[in-house]
């Protein structure tokens, strides 16, 4: 009972790191994020959404708040990388939705 | 016996060939930039879709479609909303530039009668220019400042040379110049992309879903969208040009708008106004 007891509270504190973020990964997650947002805006096919995210990743990043910051940029990153990813799909799929 | 072996090969290599050219053949036609083929094919669509509505109607967007719009667009128009922006914009046409010379000097006929030609491809720039443009363009030519392209004086303006054009069918020119050819191809390309987060087209509100709701608006045909431009937009509280409405229409689908004067939005003008030759101006007009 106590090894077990000594097991799980040791298996907890190994993964404790691993939940939280640091300072250094939000603001690499943040980076990443205007990176591909920047590709987006020259792409001329950015999102409002992402822009909202950024705002926000931003601000709490600001407050401190790595984890969130590192969550809401992750988030932006996503959508930054969708938005690129329609652009280039409707570079020659528009013309299917072409009224004839 | 040779004969009919030769003529078995020949009808299998005629059928191979009819069957090559039926598989390319409709690709490349559709593919074809071809505006007059556009417009025909979308100004019956629309004809079809709504056959109680008179051709000339088509420039009032939503009130042409919904009887219980109509009916209170009829009770807004007794005193409507834009005279305001009419009244400023008539000062500011008659008013002369630092220079003496006036707006009027920049436009063919005084700019009398001459909104439903624009958006017009200039052959100098190999580029669109939009009403706004063409004003901005006078003023920076006489050194004024240029306006806002989007509301304010602009849409002032514009509202005064748009009701000198009412009743006057667009006239949109797609001049032999390849560039314009390709201008409208582009146009017609922002039309139909899906863009923003919802992954919606101009096409996808304005073509077949035409006259449906979403949630409180009804969607107007993209058949003579921009005939009654400007417009006082009652969500806005105040005039826009056409170019302030498809910022917005980008905002609604969660894409981030681009600069007013971006050359795509200019070429996309380009397509929507030619797709409305034939149909009248209206503008300046009210919008929800």
């Amino acid at each position: 009972m106590i090894r077990a007891v000594f097991l799980a509270t040791g298996l907890a504190m190994l993964s404790l790191p691993a939940l939280a973020a640091t300072q250094a990964e939000a603001e690499a997650a943040l980076a990443a994020a205007l990176a591909a947002e920047a590709e987006a805006v020259a792409a001329k096919a950015a999102w409002t959404s992402t822009e909202s995210a950024l705002t926000k990743a931003k601000k709490t990043l600001a407050d401190g708040n790595w984890d969130e910051a590192k969550a809401v940029a992750d988030e932006a990153l996503t959508q930054a990388k969708l938005s690129i990813e329609q652009a280039n799909e409707q570079k020659t799929s528009w013309r299917n939705a072409v009224f004839r | 016996m040779i004969k009919a072996s030769l003529r078995r090969r020949f009808a299998v290599a005629l059928n191979m060939v009819c069957a090559l050219l039926l598989a390319v053949a409709p690709a490349t036609a559709a593919d074809k930039t071809d505006p007059e083929a556009d417009r025909k094919a979308l100004q019956a669509f629309f004809f079809a879709k709504f056959p109680s509505v008179a051709k000339d109607e088509f420039g009032n967007g939503p009130y042409a479609v919904n009887e219980g719009m109509r009916k209170q667009w009829k009770t807004i128009m007794e005193f409507p909303p834009y005279e305001i922006a009419l009244d400023e914009g008539r000062a500011e046409w008659d008013k002369p530039f630092a220079n003496g010379k006036h707006y009027a000097d920049c436009f063919d006929n005084k700019g009398e009668g001459v909104r439903q030609t624009y958006p017009r491809f200039i052959a100098e720039t190999g580029q669109v220019e939009t009403l706004e443009g063409a004003i901005n363009r006078c003023l920076v030519e006489n050194g004024e400042k240029p306006l806002d392209p989007m509301t304010g004086m602009m849409a002032s303006l514009t509202a005064v040379m748009a009701e000198s054009s009412r009743g006057k069918p667009f006239a949109i020119a797609i001049p032999d110049d390849p560039r314009a050819l390709a201008a409208y191809e582009r146009g017609k390309e922002f039309f139909y992309t899906r863009k923003g987060q919802l992954g919606v087209s101009c096409a996808s509100c304005h073509m077949s879903p035409a006259g449906e709701r979403m949630r409180g608006d009804i969607l107007a045909p993209a058949l003579g969208l921009l005939a009654a431009m400007p417009i006082y937009r009652s969500d806005w509280g105040s005039m826009g040009t056409s170019i302030r409405r498809i910022s917005t229409c980008s905002s609604q689908t969660r894409s981030v708008p681009l600069k007013a004067d971006d050359e795509e939005y200019r070429n996309l003008e380009y397509f929507l106004s030619y797709m409305s030759n034939g149909i009248s101006i209206v503008g300046p007009g009210t919008r929800p």
